[in-house]
């Protein structure tokens, strides 16, 4: 991400302090990752101190400070899709994207998580990607539907 | 401004408004056990250490003395047989992270707390705030910080400014209740050369 767009998402926020989280948000969908430049800039031009940033953006775990994948994974791991399989779901995600939980792949292709309980347990297992739901999945229909993501 | 007029251990003391009631036992000469407080900082209350019985209109509550305001006709007690026992168990608690800890050690040694009670789970710093408050109220250099949350939480040095300014002033390195800051400067500096500071940030969450 260039500097001039992170300025100008600062801009959007008038410069305030108090939107500090609303501009790292910002910077973080956009870009997926909060880069060590992006977050001094924002330290200068806010007056905020980068010990407070790094603070917030290391304390919610919607802020990455390392790159991450093209493509967000979370694998509901709730009582509901673990009694369902979703364990198996997710051993067949690790295999075929050689990361585990918490991991991007080389290529940034992919980053892995796992959740527990998105809220729509009848649908058991449950994978989110990219914030689209996908339900009743078997370790099968899994290795499919990854192949649509590139 | 008016005056407030409460009892602490059995004494009067006449306060004003704006003091805590670890201030105005202070006033007293009573000493309460604090490791967060700073008399130059705002109050903090991380510690719970300086944990005094208060009754206020009929009932009896347990409060944090360096951050609860005095009041009219509270009565203070600052040894009790339960205050003593919270502030073992505190003492118990905060051993098990930093067992050789002096500070911790002379007060464990007062309240009778055992240092082996809990499991050693050595992570140095017991978050008291006093490095990362120090050096961002009274040296306005915000060298140091808190990052990540909940047992993961540790102090970090911004490299960057820790290379300007922390070699000439260490201020807070004798604030330390432990020795989780000096051990932190004395490793963000070796590893500063070869790995930028947001790198081992990163390093330290994944
Ligand atoms: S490093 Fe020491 S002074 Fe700083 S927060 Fe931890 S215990 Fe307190
Ligand atoms: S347990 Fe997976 S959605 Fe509730
Ligand atoms: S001294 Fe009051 S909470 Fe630490």
């Amino acid at each position: 991400m260039d500097i001039e767009r992170v300025d100008q998402i600062i801009e959007k926020h008038n410069s305030e302090a108090s939107s500090l989280i609303q501009i790292l948000l910002d910077i973080q969908s956009e870009n997926r990752w909060l880069p060590k430049e992006a977050l001094e800039r924002i330290s200068e031009k806010l007056q905020v101190p980068l010990t407070r940033i790094q603070q917030i953006a290391t304390f919610y775990k919607a802020f990455s400070l390392v790159p991450k994948g093209r493509h967000g994974i979370h694998i509901c791991m709730g009582t509901a899709c673990h009694v369902r399989g979703a364990q198996r779901v997710l051993d067949t995600v690790e295999e075929l994207t050689g990361i585990k939980p918490g991991e991007t792949d080389l290529d940034l292709r992919f980053s892995l998580e796992t959740v527990n309980c998105l809220g729509c347990c009848a649908l058991g297992p449950v994978v989110e990607i990219d914030g689209e739901i996908h339900g009743n999945m078997s370790p099968a229909e899994t290795a499919e539907t990854l192949k649509k993501y590139e | 401004m008016s005056k407030i007029l409460l009892e602490i251990d059995g004494q009067q003391v006449e306060a004003s408004p704006d003091m805590t009631v670890l201030q105005a036992a202070q006033k007293l000469g009573i000493k309460i056990p604090t490791l967060c407080h700073h008399e130059k900082l705002e109050p903090y209350g991380a510690c719970r250490l300086c944990m005094v019985e208060v009754e206020s209109r009929g009932s009896t509550k347990f409060v944090v003395s360096c951050v609860y305001p005095v009041e009219n006709n509270l009565v203070v007690r600052t040894r009790s047989e339960k205050v003593d026992k919270i502030r073992k168990m505190i003492l118990e608690l905060l051993l098990a992270h930093a067992p050789d800890s002096r500070d911790l050690q002379s007060y464990a040694q007062e309240y009778g707390a055992d240092k082996d009670r809990f499991e050693k789970e050595s992570s140095f710093c017991i978050h008291c705030g006093l490095c990362v408050r120090y050096c961002a109220e009274v040296k306005k250099k915000n060298a140091i910080g808190f990052i990540n949350r909940g047992t993961h939480r540790e102090i970090n040095f911004i490299q960057e400014i820790a290379s300007k300014e922390c070699w000439n002033c260490k201020e807070c390195f004798p604030l330390c209740p432990t020795e989780a800051l000096q051990a932190a400067y004395v490793l963000s500096g070796a590893l500063a050369s070869s790995l930028p500071i947001f790198e081992q940030v990163a390093e330290k969450n994944s």
